[in-house]
């Protein structure tokens, strides 16, 4: 028995990286999925991938930054399975890059409309199926980047706590419909977003990425789909409005100071004593 | 195959509430559950109910305020199991109450025992065993009162953020050696924490928490156990130094419009302009 059995799911940004592996995850555990990008050839694979496991899913070619192909990727969910429980709202880019003053004013705008625009879409256009189903559950993936600012990626740290304040808002307005909403905030995981145009390729970015957090291994597609699989089933019904972290600890704090250069244990007590 | 398969867990507080149904939930899936309270019968009832579910499970009785204790429960999870894959430092209580100037030095002080130093001698005895075979999953049970004022008692409040503040310092130290250290932070969960201590009893708590929130049910302590279950699993593998908010949207925010018995300000659709427009 699966996780998802009977449920049905659109995932936009599905060819690659965290997309993808949430809808291997979710086809394994029972859903329907309609995989989506902008990536024909990378979806039909996963479609593909899925069916050779025994899963159900088509593609459906999309560009989150058009409201139209988001409404018409959850009307195929509707049309092809009849109904729509889940949304992930997933894809991404890094978006308008480097320093504040060079950022063009319509880079700055793309990466809104990818980051922050299409999950309104993808919530705006799950409610009325949503509602119709007796509820569902909304994700989007925000970042590490939406609670706290990373220079050099002003852009995408703006637009993903924009995804986080949304889900929030989102959250409080369709409780009572029983539609939760959600959001993942992903550390460093090891995407082809991170490893695309980056010196040394996937493995460079995995030996970088596993030394940035507590816990020492680079984060994989897998962590992500994970966290998704469990705020898309049943087993998260009470959980809404919440911004769930992935990071391997990246967000937890700075060691700034090694217990060991505090002594070996003991108290340190008021300054004016020995 | 169980998500908690070969993994062996000690539970605070699995009596009753949150602690009872993450014992069961987890003894479903696999684990083998030292189950920790100081409510014997209770305890006990928590271990027939972990065997009907399919799990192995013994009780050791544990005060939390008593290091020994603690150690004792630890201690008991290797012997029997041989192991420890996961604590639950979730025992709770609703400690002193009133005003500030009416709570006592005294109250203050068992509070913190409880809520504080308890989650603090389950890390330290924890920590070396896990260790010892590879890695670990330490839980809390923090609450949304940890995230900011005014959702508890004074005591609480503070010692509940203070388990957060000590989950992210310690998750920083552990996770060179695998062990992951995540709490998770409740909203309004019906618990006999809550029922005991209020006039009406569960029925009318189940009703009063059904509207405090954007999902308009109280919260089960079943709720928090799946996320418990999902932090003790595998499946959270790269996940360390988290307050998992299990709430039904309470602490998203303030709901301006639209919210059942909140007071309506009714604004149109649209779109509000500057307001030296008309």
């Amino acid at each position: 028995m699966g996780k998802l059995d009977g449920k049905v799911a659109v995932i936009t940004g599905a060819a690659s990286g965290m997309g993808r592996a949430s809808a291997i995850l979710f086809a394994k555990e029972g859903a329907s999925v309609v995989v989506t990008d902008l990536n024909s050839q990378g979806g039909e694979m996963v479609v593909s991938e899925i069916a050779a496991a025994g899963g159900r899913a088509v593609f459906q070619r999309t560009d989150v930054t058009s409201e139209v192909d988001i409404k018409a990727a959850i009307d195929r969910a509707v049309k092809e399975y009849g109904r729509l429980d889940i949304t992930f709202n997933n894809a991404g880019v890094a978006g308008a890059v480097g320093e504040l003053e060079n950022i063009e004013a319509r880079d700055w705008d793309r990466t809104f409309a990818v980051l922050t625009r299409a999950p309104f879409f993808g919530i705006k256009h799950s409610i009325a199926p949503m509602r119709k189903s007796g509820g569902g559950s909304i994700i989007s993936t925000a970042s590490t980047a939406g609670i706290r600012g990373v220079a050099g990626l002003h852009a995408y740290s703006a637009a993903k706590a924009a995804v986080v304040n949304l889900t929030q808002s989102a959250a409080i307005a369709l409780g009572h419909d029983r539609i939760r909403v959600n959001c993942i905030c992903p550390g460093g995981v090891l995407t082809p977003l991170i490893y695309r145009g980056v010196p040394g390729g996937e493995e460079a970015a995995e030996r970088n990425l596993a030394r940035m957090q507590p816990i020492p291994r680079a984060g994989r597609p897998e962590d992500i789909a994970a966290m998704a699989l469990f705020l898309a089933s049943d087993d998260a019904q009470w959980i809404t409005g919440a911004a769930m972290i992935v990071d391997g600890g990246v967000t937890t704090g700075n060691v700034r100071i090694r217990m060991e250069q505090l002594g070996t244990g003991g108290f340190s007590g008021p300054s004016f004593e020995r | 195959m169980g998500r908690l398969d070969n993994k062996v867990a000690v539970i605070t507080g699995a009596a009753s509430g949150i602690g009872l149904a993450t014992a069961v939930r987890f003894a479903g899936e696999g684990a083998a559950v030292v189950i920790g309270d100081l409510n014997e019968d209770g305890g006990q009832s928590a271990v027939r109910q972990c065997r009907e579910n399919g799990g192995r499970a013994v009780f050791q009785r544990c005060d939390v305020a008593a290091e020994a204790d603690i150690k004792a429960l630890i201690e008991r999870a290797v012997k029997e199991f041989g192991k420890l894959d996961v604590i639950f430092n979730n025992a709770g209580l609703g400690g002193a109450v009133g005003t500030i100037e009416e709570v006592t030095v005294e109250n203050w002080d068992r509070t913190m025992a409880i809520l504080l130093r308890a989650v603090f001698v389950g890390m330290k005895y924890a920590v070396p065993e896990m260790r010892r075979i590879g890695g670990g999953s330490i839980i809390s049970t923090a609450s949304v009162a940890g995230l900011s004022g005014g959702r508890g008692p004074h005591a609480y409040s503070a010692a509940k953020a203070a388990v957060i503040n000590l989950t992210r310092s310690v998750a920083l130290e552990v996770g060179k050696d695998r062990i992951r250290v995540n709490c998770i932070c409740p909203g309004g969960i019906n618990t006999p924490l809550l029922y005991n201590r209020l006039p009406g009893g569960q029925e009318t708590t189940a009703q009063f928490l059904s509207q405090i929130q954007p999902i308009p049910r109280a919260g089960l302590p079943d709720d928090i156990a799946n996320m418990a279950l999902f932090l003790a699993s595998d499946e959270s593998e790269w996940v360390t130094g988290t307050a998992m908010v299990v709430d039904g949207g309470l602490t998203a925010g303030a709901a301006l419009f639209d919210r059942a018995g909140a007071p309506q300000l009714t604004v149109p659709g649209g779109f509000s302009g500057p307001s030296f427009e008309k």
